[in-house]
C-alpha cells in the first residue's frame, strides 16, 4: 500500500459522504427561501417508509433457499415486535429479541 | 431536564446502536487491520468517514488502491440514501447552530432512526440537547468498536455471534412505535413493499438506494391522497 494513495482514497471517501449529507440542507436549508412543500410532506412521510426499508435492510443476507437463512432473523423480528406490542418498553424489547436471535444462531454452531 | 439527565437519556436510548456499532466497528477494525492498516487509519477513518456499510466498501477500495474516480462514484452509489434522510430535519438542525452541522454529518441510519423517535421530549432546546448527545455517543460507539477491531486484530469470541441483532430489533420497534403514532400507514406499507420487490429485484448489496427511489416517487404521486387522509 502506498501512503499518498491511501490517505487520498479516505479523504474523496469522506468528502462525498460529507457531500451527500449537507446536499439537502444546502438546497433546502436557506433561511430566505421557503421549503417546498413536497419537501416538507416528504420529510413527514418518510421516516415510516425509511424505517419499514431499513427493517428490510438489516436482515438483507437472508435467503428463502434455506430455512436455516431466514427462520432465525423473522423469529427475532417477530419476539422483538410481540414482546414490544405487550410491554412497549423499547429496551426490554430489544434485548430479548436480541438474545433469543442469539441463542438461535450460536445454536446453529453446534 | 438538567445536563446530566440528558446525557443519560441518550445513552439509554442508543444502548442498541452502542451493541450493534461496537460489533460491527471490531469487524471493520479487523478488515482494517488485515488489509496492513495500523489502527490509527481506523480512528482515523472512523472519524472523518463515518458510514458504515461504506467504510466495509472503502477497505477493498484501499486494497485495490482504486483510482479515485472509482472511490468518488462508488461512494455517491453507496450513500446516496443519505439524501433523503436530511430532509425530515431542516428545520430542526437549522436552529441547533454549530452543533446542527455536526448533526449533518453524523447522519447514520441508526441515528436517523434514533433522531425519528425523539418526538416525546418536552422542550425544543432538551430535544436539540438530546439529539446531539444520541449522535455524538453513536459515533463514540463506531470509533472505539473498530480501533478496538484493528489493536485485536485477531477475535475468537463467537459468544457474541448474532449481537448485532440489537440494531434489527431497533428498527422494528422505532417502525412499531411510528405505526402505532399514525392513523395513516400507507407511507410504512409502501417503503415496506418498496424495500422488499427491489431486494428481490436487484440482491442485497444494492437494494436500499432504488427502494428509496421508488418510495419518495409514489409517495409524491399519491401525496394529495395521502394528505387528505390526515
Amino acid at each position: 500500500m502506498n501512503v499518498g494513495t491511501s490517505i487520498s482514497i479516505v479523504i474523496v471517501t469522506a468528502f462525498v459522504t460529507l457531500a451527500i449529507r449537507f446536499t439537502p440542507f444546502l438546497l433546502f436549508g436557506s433561511s430566505k427561501r421557503q421549503i417546498p412543500q413536497v419537501i416538507t410532506y416528504l420529510g413527514s412521510v418518510l421516516p415510516p417508509a425509511v424505517m419499514a426499508a431499513l427493517v428490510v435492510y438489516s436482515v438483507k443476507h437472508i435467503s428463502f433457499a434455506d430455512s436455516s437463512l431466514w427462520l432465525n432473523e423473522i423469529i427475532g423480528i417477530l419476539v422483538t415486535a410481540v414482546i414490544h406490542l405487550w410491554k412497549r418498553n423499547t429496551l426490554l424489547s430489544i434485548i430479548i429479541g436480541t438474545i433469543v436471535y442469539m441463542i438461535l444462531v450460536q445454536g446453529n454452531f453446534h | 431536564m438538567p445536563k446530566k439527565h440528558i446525557v443519560k437519556q441518550a445513552f439509554l436510548r442508543t444502548i442498541p446502536v452502542m451493541m450493534g456499532y461496537l460489533v460491527l466497528g471490531i469487524a471493520f477494525g479487523l478488515l482494517l487491520q488485515h488489509a496492513g492498516y495500523h489502527w490509527l487509519w481506523a480512528l482515523g477513518i472512523s472519524i472523518s468517514v463515518f458510514a458504515g456499510s461504506m467504510q466495509f466498501v472503502l477497505v477493498g477500495l484501499l486494497v485495490q488502491q482504486a483510482p479515485l474516480t472509482t472511490v468518488a462514484i462508488t461512494t455517491l452509489l453507496v450513500n446516496s440514501r443519505h439524501l433523503f434522510y436530511g430532509l425530515s430535519f431542516i428545520e430542526r438542525f437549522k436552529h441547533m447552530g454549530t452543533r446542527g452541522l455536526y448533526m449533518i454529518f453524523s447522519l447514520t441510519d441508526e441515528t436517523y432512526a434514533l433522531l425519528c423517535a425523539t418526538g416525546d421530549v418536552g422542550s425544543k432546546e432538551e430535544q436539540d440537547a438530546l439529539s446531539f448527545w444520541i449522535a455524538f455517543l453513536d459515533q463514540c460507539y463506531w470509533v472505539t468498536g473498530s480501533v478496538i477491531g484493528a489493536i485485536l486484530g485477531t477475535l475468537s469470541s463467537f459468544s457474541i455471534v448474532g449481537i448485532d441483532f440489537a440494531m434489527t430489533s431497533l428498527f422494528t420497534v422505532i417502525f412499531i412505535e411510528q405505526w402505532l403514532s399514525t392513523s395513516n400507514h400507507v407511507p410504512a406499507i409502501i417503503g415496506g413493499l418498496c424495500a422488499i420487490l427491489s431486494l428481490i429485484i436487484f440482491g442485497p448489496e444494492n437494494f436500499l438506494l432504488p427502494a428509496l427511489l421508488v418510495a419518495v416517487m409514489v409517495l409524491s404521486v399519491f401525496r394529495k391522497k395521502l394528505e387528505e387522509n390526515k
